[in-house]
């Protein structure tokens, strides 16, 4: 069973490593729109993946978060990815896979995925 | 009716109670709520189920809850249709179960939803855990409580308790917390069958 004690050494094991992570200046934030419009577009699945791959990559720099409606029902699900060297960056129509490849491609190696962008495929 | 509102959403359709869940908390959460409470009660021989969305946020005066129920009322600029509220209160009324907000200025907001599991026209409720999961962690400085219940079998998360043991420096969105809450609610549903 899933106990508190094991929280705990969660806790420590955490702590330990915060040190390293501190200096680290602005992070880069990726949010997906969680309304109506999103959730019935297939949000859920894509925020899960982004939260899940970027915790299996280690991506210390990297937050996930939910929104609500961005406004572009239509091209939902949209993610927004934030950075502090670059202009805001707009995925839309995302899928479990696009999340993966966003996060390998552009996260990791910050490329962005050109294909999946509202510029591209919003046309 | 339906058809309407399949309509409105270019033929999508949440089908998922736990969808409308995760839809429903984010009114909560806009509405600046610091603890938002999820009950999920089922009865298997009432073949009822009830589910729960408890917040502390702004509150809304009488005439807002009349008209939130109104596909056509919504509180963002952005277009003017808001279907959160109007699909989860459908979702319940097609069992023939029931649909109320109550709500206070200043106070926060309950809605409730109660289902006949036996109906035809019942969703299920789907993976209630990824709901939860995924609104803990993406918002680490909100408190969640959800309460889950089978018959007799039950069990809470209270990110509370949680982060009494993280302490003030390890929040609730870390990799290895999620993945501790993941496998907590995973063991906890699993017992309750």
């Amino acid at each position: 069973m899933k106990s508190l004690a094991e929280l705990q050494a969660i806790r420590d094991k955490a702590r330990a490593n915060m040190g390293i992570r501190e200096d680290k200046t602005d992070g880069v934030r990726v949010v997906v729109g969680m309304a109506t419009c999103g959730i019935a577009a297939g949000a859920r699945p894509v925020l899960s993946t982004f939260v899940e791959e970027v915790a299996r990559e280690k991506l210390q720099d990297v937050v996930v978060g939910q929104t609500g409606c961005i406004g572009i029902c239509q091209y939902e699900p949209v993610v927004e990815v934030f950075e502090p060297d670059r202009p805001k960056t707009t995925y839309v129509k995302m899928t479990a896979e696009k999340a993966i490849k966003v996060v390998h491609q552009h996260l990791m190696n910050g490329q962005i995925v050109e294909e999946y962008t509202i510029g591209t495929s919003g046309k | 009716m339906p058809e309407f509102f399949k309509w409105l959403v270019g033929g999508e359709d949440i089908r998922e109670l736990s969808l409308n869940v995760m839809d429903v908390t984010q009114n909560s959460i806009t509405a600046g709520a610091r603890l938002i409470e999820i009950t999920a009660e089922e009865d298997t021989v009432q073949k009822l189920l009830k589910i729960v969305i408890r917040d502390d946020g702004s509150g809304m005066t009488d005439e807002q809850v009349e008209k939130v129920t109104n596909p056509f009322y919504t509180t963002r600029t952005t277009r003017k249709v808001g279907l959160g509220v109007p699909f989860f209160k459908m979702s319940s009324e097609q069992t023939g179960g029931s649909f109320s907000i109550v709500s206070e200025p200043g106070t926060g907001t309950t809605v409730t939803a109660v289902y006949h599991t036996d109906h035809i026209d019942m969703t299920p409720l789907g993976d209630m855990n990824e709901t939860v999961l995924l609104l803990v962690t993406c918002n680490p400085d909100l408190d969640f409580i959800y309460r889950r219940s089978v018959d007799d079998g039950a069990y809470t998360l209270d990110t509370r308790e949680l982060r009494e043991v993280l302490g003030g420096d390890v929040p609730l969105s870390s990799p290895d917390v999620a993945d501790w809450i993941r496998a907590y609610l995973r063991e906890q549903e699993d017992s309750l069958k």
